[in-house]
């Protein structure tokens, strides 16, 4: 054994308890859903975890029903700090079954239990913990002195950060006094489901909370339905254009979250450890499944070899594998059909001239797997500098002058996400104003906080999420208050 | 014999240059008793697609202004508006078809609108932005940016208050804007272009249009390089399509509202032409 290997260091899964099948989480209690229950994997193993309902329209009806009751004899009538008050308790109990989440959240995702137990789940808590301190304090945050709630908010989040997710969208709609039904993504549906029980053991009142698994018919039946005020979706592009079709004409309000090809840019002057670190975080974190993820990386022309040689070298420190092993960096592809599309645009990459790198690993030969990969020689023309991969894929371009970084890093339909790496503040600074992007990491990147607005310009989405700005997503502003 | 009076020709305003329209159209524009008034050009697809060229050009310029300099320029607007108010107010008597003592108190009210938005450039960054105290070692603050490049359909109800009173907003904010002006009354919108041309305002910043809104709206909204639209002017039976087309690059959308235009606007006029960008910074030494 080289001094660089490590032994196993498997996370236990003896404290999580999946039971053999779930229903739909409506009014308070578990109910068998209408349609056609669907198998849950562990996408590092393959093995199925649980037997899902796949909620129908008929039961998003009965979702929305709770959630309209709970909001007009409850939860619009509870005065906000006792609404509050609530939040703070699902925030502690989150806390308590911290390690119960991270492990669900990794056995259900793919990804590192590293990741999970250190990110995920901390910050899921902390949004509610921070969330809860504006139920009572609403009239403060300068969106008008008595801001009003929508009622009943429809929500539907992706697979790649599940628990996060949900609590981005769940405590801000809360703490704003609105109720919700939730879809979770089709194949992370587990920590939602054990939400359903950090719920009941919150007391929080029938209705107010209300979770519904499913695939893309059961989201759609979600928008369509003609009792949500609101509609909070995460997920890609395509899917966040219909919804915005789909909605207009009808009084409902949306916000999206959508996806993301976002630059990281290397000027000459970066440092250069914190740099390679960084782009490493930036493409890398997650298995490169994160919508705001660093997925360009424009290099500085002098220092383009140099920075390739070291990011490569770091790569290969990377240990991908088991996602339950707490040295693992680069856990699980999510799933067969994300493995496929990561293929897919990974191919084309190839045929349009770029060169292929990758790390030398083993990959496990059961689950869904990818090593991490850079790409050089892109042309902002190439479908892996213009397309989303969601996957551990990294486009590399370059760039002589600040001028052309800007021009190339903003030369996307995409703007949720950009990096600047350098050492000269006014430099940083002047970059960071230029680029037409959402969230600006100057020396870092994939930084996470609740009171930290998050959100995209352009065709990644409308709206922010989390500080003071994401509160306006769940008040009515101005006229329609 | 009375003098023969010189008319004026009412052109396009594209790019800090006054084109007729590249379809060599132009439409009839008479007053309330049906008597000729002008011929001003009836812009085409290509002209629409041309002003945003031009406003997408302006646009890392005027964003990137000061805003104490934007205040400046929109204050100088209201200036030389003042200066040629009894022009506006035979053109507002005239466009919206009320008699000169009450066109005066409304064309009084857009100079005062123009005033009231220089005001505002450098105050929203105060009121809007945040530092954000994460849990971390880190410096983190959000900022308001200009949306972009912004489509305006002029409201129908009204001939220059309506367009500034939307116009304002935008520019105090920073964006670049592709007017469609009002199609039956479109004479004070070029007056004001004239205005705009000679008040600092930079080439391409403001970009103004006549002609048949049912014809040129649809392509403004379906163009993929315009940032949000603002259907104010839009036919209620239009609103639905044009906002299902706006989609296609997820334009933000500002829906109409009708509103007493003399009323001073909400803040939701320039919050829903801004961005919040928020920047990252690690501390330490």
């Amino acid at each position: 054994m080289s001094p660089f290997e490590y032994a196993p260091a498997p996370e236990s899964r003896a404290i999580v308890d999946i039971a053999s099948s779930y229903g739909l989480f409506i009014n308070g209690e578990f109910i068998n859903g209408a349609g056609t229950a669907y198998k849950t994997i562990n996408p590092a193993t393959e093995e199925v975890l649980s037997e899902i309902a796949e909620g129908s329209s008929a039961d998003i009806d009965l979702a929305v029903k709770a959630a309209r009751r709970a909001y007009a004899k409850v939860w619009s009538k509870m005065p906000a700090a006792e609404r509050g008050k609530y939040l703070y308790r699902i925030a502690r109990i989150m806390q308590e079954r911290a390690r119960e989440f991270a492990v669900l959240e990794t056995l259900n995702n793919g990804k590192p239990i590293r990741e999970s137990r250190d990110i995920d789940v901390p910050l899921a808590a902390a949004h509610f913990f921070y969330h809860a301190g504006w139920a009572d304090k609403l009239e403060h945050a300068g969106l008008g002195s008595a801001p009003k709630p929508h009622g009943v908010v429809g929500q539907i989040i992706p697979w790649n950060f599940p628990l996060l997710m949900l609590s981005w969208k769940v405590a801000p709609a809360l703490a704003t006094g609105n109720t919700v039904v939730l879809k979770p993504a089709e194949t992370t549906p587990l920590t939602a489901l054990l939400f359903a029980d950090v719920c009941r053991q919150a007391g929080l009142p029938p209705g107010v909370v209300n979770i519904v698994t499913g695939a893309g018919a059961t989201g759609a039946a979600l928008v369509s339905h003609p009792d949500v005020n609101k509609i909070a979706f995460t997920g890609s592009t395509k899917v966040g254009k219909a919804i915005a079709r789909e909605i207009v004409g009808t009084k409902k309000s949306v916000t999206l979250e959508l996806g993301g090809k976002g630059a990281n840019i290397v000027f000459d002057d970066a440092p250069m450890d914190e740099t390679i670190e960084g782009i490493v975080n930036g493409i890398f974190f997650n298995q490169g499944h994160v919508c705001c993820a660093g997925s360009r990386l424009l290099i500085q022309e002098n220092v383009h070899e140099e920075v390739l040689e070291r990011l490569r070298h770091r790569m290969s420190q990377l240990r991908v594998g088991d996602p339950m092993d707490k040295n693992t960096d680069v856990g699980a592809i999510n799933s067969a059909a994300q493995l496929g599309r990561i293929t897919e645009l990974a191919t084309a990459g190839d045929n349009e001239g770029a060169q292929r790198w990758s790390t030398p690993c083993d990959l496990p030969t059961k689950g869904f797997w990818y090593a991490p990969t850079i790409f050089t020689g892109v042309t902002q023309a190439h479908r892996i500098a213009r397309e989303e991969i969601f996957g551990p894929v990294l486009s590399v371009l370059t760039f002589r002058t600040p001028a052309e970084a800007i021009e190339k890093a903003n030369n996307t339909p995409y703007g949720l996400s950009a990096g600047v790496w350098t050492d000269k503040g006014s430099r940083l600074l002047w970059t960071a104003a230029r680029l037409r992007a959402g969230v600006v990491w100057g020396n870092t990147f994939n930084r996470f906080d609740p009171t930290s607005p998050f959100g995209g310009y352009k065709e990644s989405g409308w709206g922010r999420e989390g500080g003071r700005h994401g509160l306006a997503a769940y008040l009515k502003q101005g006229e329609q208050a | 014999m009375s003098r023969v009076e010189i008319r004026k020709t009412y052109k396009l305003f594209i790019g800090g240059a006054f084109p007729r329209s590249e379809s060599g159209r132009s439409y009839e524009v008479v007053d309330s008793e049906g008597n000729f008034v002008a011929n001003p050009a009836m812009a085409s697809r290509k002209d629409a697609r041309d002003a945003v060229v031009a406003a997408r050009s302006a646009f890392p310029n005027w964003s990137a202004a000061t805003a104490f300099n934007r205040s400046q320029i929109l204050y100088r607007v209201a200036e030389l508006m003042e200066s040629r108010r009894e022009e506006f107010t035979n053109g507002v008597s005239l466009g919206d078809s009320i008699g000169k003592g009450r066109a005066g108190k409304i064309v009084d009210a857009a100079i005062d609108r123009w005033v009231w938005y220089a005001g505002w450039s450098d105050k929203l960054g105060s009121i809007l932005g945040a530092t954000n105290p994460v849990a971390g070692p880190y410096y983190n603050f959000s900022i308001p940016e200009p949306v972009g490049v912004v489509a305006l359909i002029a409201p129908q109800d009204s001939s220059l208050l309506g367009l500034i009173d939307l116009l304002g907003a935008a520019l105090t904010t920073g964006n670049t804007v592709v007017v469609l002006a009002n199609e039956t009354a479109p004479l004070p919108a070029i007056t004001l272009s004239e205005v705009l041309a000679t008040s600092d305002v930079p080439a391409g910043v403001v970009n103004i249009l006549t002609g048949r809104t049912k014809e040129v709206a649809p392509w403004l909204a379906s163009h993929m390089d315009v940032d949000a639209i603002n259907l104010a002017g839009v036919a209620a039976e239009d609103v639905q399509k044009l906002a299902g087309e706006a989609t296609d690059n997820l334009k933000r959308v500002i829906a109409p509202k009708s509103r007493d235009w003399l009323q001073t606007p909400t803040i939701e006029a320039m919050t829903s032409l801004l961005e919040i960008k928020t920047v990252w910074h690690p501390i330490g030494i």
